[in-house]
């Protein structure tokens, strides 16, 4: 798919979708939720035109059923929703984790819990992103900052999700998601693509949950002759469910170990005057747009604050924040929520740097004047 | 002939774990027998269920199979199904995997007409979890979550599908197995979304508590309360009442498919019209 | 030719559900001391397949 580069005005939301398309997707099933709805409408009207298929469901849960379904037939899939239907979503996201089916999650953030604010926004779906279904499971998670990075994060999420067949969440938020700026996207046919690994074993040979050497079992398309069987039961290498707790040890704890095993391939962000800073500002998504405003803003004023922009959240960046964090006067973490990453900051960073938090949960966006006067308060 | 289906079982993963005369072996054979019947390609057939006893059939089904979460299984083979429309779909669910906590994409499924053959394994109770009352438990019937009697009325799932849009709605039990396998095979015919309901026994979580005797007396129970829908026509209601009527209930000509349907659209827009 | 042969029949697999012999027309069909299905009369077998059909757990097979 040949594409003219040049200079295109997109919302992050389009981006995300476009990403999409570029990736290979050919199957959307969803339900409309703002501020996500955009994804579907886009999808509606641009999957038919390279043959894929969109299917409005009845409702999330749905919608995150009919998508795993479609990506068992070998399709690359994607949905979109936020935070109330991230929650519905949740218990097929787990299924997605143990049967093993790659798919991609978009959650445009929004405000509160319940209803709380459709049209404001937040970054309160941390956690739920990682422990948002029950049971020990992975999931990866990238938060983009910029209409770019919805596009590059969501071809690297389908990458990532096709590679180690795990679940992948966009964390987007409603800044991010409904903003508009100028941005050249890449020619696809220069993009790496990633599929996932199909069986080279006669039908007869193949086990469907048999890892190899990487711990990622090969995955037949439905369709082509394999007759395997996929179940949320735990399962033995065979498909079939089992009670036998070696069998269930060595599997779940494969599946679960995708998180440690992987993160530093997929360990993904950016900095901006890190290296010397004092003052470091550790941030993500729309409020990563605030600390690089303030970093420069705070340079001209010769305080020595940098930035650390995570842009993978899960599996979470230890290495790099220990590695970051170390020898800083003190480090700062805004957030449109009460604490979520800095709490895992808190984990992994040396005890004798202080560690401060700016938290908004109103649906207003951290503005940079904020966290200068953050950082001033603490260099004082 | 059972050794004409063996081949279309998981031989190996046998004996299966339903209790000691539970219909679901019969379902199962009977849905096996209509696919051989059929000649459908077990290379291009997939079966999705749900959760529950019946759900567990895919287990056991050498096919493509997918067990999914509780509720969900149309959801799940509607995106199977639209994404590969090639594939033979079909769907096993229970009374109360199909009829509650997936009601809603029952309705759906059927309103759509896509092309999926949906089993209804129902034993009127929650089997899996030891005998809770289902929206398909009869009123006044007993089970550990009805102590004093069920006082909910049960839906009547064939009319429920075919209100909801299903293009082919179909009856039998488990005592019936060939016209069960009559059905499946008509469901399998049409091109559309096909229920069927296969009345099922349940002699362990059911049939002990609402004292129905042991599977031969709820085989015989079944025998002597079911009339076809043939003779049921000529019976009258009054002469029917309380009856199971069997036999293949609706059958619509004509309509147009969903993935059909989708297939014009996308060459519609490939042409570059709307 | 050997009737029995030609209903064969899987007692290990047999839960005793009591089904088959309760519905052979014919009688072939007995339970042992278990409640498992035992062929008791086989020359009477006209092979309608009653049995093999209602069996939950597959296993009577009939005909060779």
């Amino acid at each position: 798919m040949k594409r003219e580069k040049k200079v295109q005005l997109l919302q992050g939301n389009q981006a995300c979708s476009i990403a999409a398309i570029d990736a290979g997707v050919r199957f959307y099933a969803g339900y409309p939720i703002t501020p996500s709805t955009e994804i579907a409408e886009f999808m509606a009207e641009e999957l038919p035109k390279v043959g894929g298929k969109f299917i409005q469901m009845e409702d999330e849960i749905a919608g995150m059923s009919a998508v795993l379904g479609a990506a068992l037939t070998g399709t690359k899939v994607i949905t979109a929703t936020s935070g109330p239907g991230f929650s519905l979503k949740q218990e097929a996201i787990g299924f997605a984790a143990i049967a093993e089916i790659p798919c991609v999650i978009v959650d445009v953030q929004r405000m509160g819990p319940s209803t709380g604010g459709p049209t404001s926004v937040a970054q309160g779906d941390v956690m739920q992103a990682r422990w948002g279904t029950h049971g020990d499971h992975p999931v990866f998670a990238f938060s983009p900052a910029s209409v770019l990075e919805s596009y590059e994060l969501t071809i690297q999420a389908f990458n990532f999700s096709e590679k180690y067949r795990v679940p992948v969440v966009i964390l987007l938020d409603e800044i991010v998601g409904h903003m508009r700026e100028s941005v050249t996207l890449p020619d696809p046919d220069e993009l790496t693509i990633v599929d996932r690994k199909r069986p080279t074993v006669s039908p007869a040979d193949y086990a469907p949950y048999q890892p190899e050497q990487d711990g990622i079992p090969t995955m037949a398309d439905f369709g082509t002759g394999y007759h395997w069987h996929v179940t949320g039961l735990v399962h033995g290498e065979n498909g079939a469910a089992t009670g036998n707790p070696e069998v269930i040890d060595r599997q779940l704890t494969r599946i679960f170990d995708k998180m440690e095993k992987y993160k530093d391939e997929v360990n993904l962000y950016k900095t901006q005057a890190a290296d010397d800073a004092e003052y470091l500002l550790v941030s993500f998504g729309c409020t990563a747009r605030s600390a690089a405003e303030a970093v420069a803003e705070l340079r001209q004023m010769g305080i020595k604050a940098g930035l650390l922009q995570l842009q993978t959240i899960w599996p979470f960046p230890e290495k790099t924040i220990s590695e970051y964090t170390t020898g800083k006067k003190c480090v700062i973490v805004p957030e449109l929520n009460m604490g979520q990453v800095r709490g895992e900051i808190q984990k992994y960073i040396d005890k004798g740097i202080p560690l401060y938090g700016i938290n908004k949960i109103n649906g207003e966006p951290i503005t940079p004047q904020e966290i200068i006067n953050k950082v001033k308060e603490v260099a004082k | 002939m059972l050794k004409d289906i063996e081949k279309l079982m998981r031989v190996k993963r046998l004996p299966h774990i339903w209790c000691p005369g539970c219909g679901n072996g019969i379902v199962m054979k009977a849905m096996l027998e209509a696919i051989n019947d059929k000649g459908l390609d077990p290379d291009k057939t997939v079966v999705v269920s749900g959760i529950g006893c019946s759900s567990r059939a895919t287990g056991y089904m050498n096919f493509d199979t997918l067990h999914t979460m509780h509720g969900r299984a149309l959801a799940f083979a509607t995106g199977v199904k639209l994404a590969k429309p090639e594939l033979n779909v079909f769907v096993v669910t229970g009374d109360g995997d199909g009829s509650a906590i997936g009601g809603n994409h029952f309705i759906h499924a059927a309103r759509r007409n896509i092309d999926l053959n949906v089993i209804m394994f129902n034993n009127n109770i929650y089997g899996m979890t030891g005998g809770q009352y289902s929206p398909l438990t009869p009123q006044g019937r007993f089970a550990t979550t009805a102590p004093y009697g069920n006082l909910e009325r049960p839906f009547d799932i064939c009319k429920l599908a075919q209100g909801s849009g299903a293009t082919y709605v179909g009856r039998s039990t488990v005592f019936h197995t060939k016209l069960l396998t009559d059905v499946i095979k008509a469901a399998i015919d049409n091109k559309g979304f096909s229920f069927v309901e296969a009345v099922s026994i349940c002699p362990i979580s059911y049939g002990r508590r609402n004292k129905l005797g042991a599977a031969p007396q709820m085989m015989k129970w079944l025998k002597e309360n079911t009339v076809n829908v043939k003779a049921a026509e000529k019976l009258g209601a009054e002469k029917t009442a309380g009856k199971i009527i069997i036999g293949e209930l609706y059958h619509e000509a004509g309509t147009l498919e969903y993935t059909e349907l989708y297939d014009r659209l996308i060459t519609r827009v490939e042409e570059g019209g709307r | 030719m050997n009737k029995e042969k030609k209903i064969e029949v899987n007692t290990k697999g047999c839960k005793a559900c009591g089904i088959c012999y309760a519905l052979c027309p014919q009688g072939v069909l007995d339970k042992d001391h278990m409640g498992k299905v035992v062929v008791k009369n086989p020359d009477a077998c006209t092979q309608c397949r009653i049995c093999e059909d209602h069996c939950p757990d597959y296993c009577i097979k009939i005909g060779g």
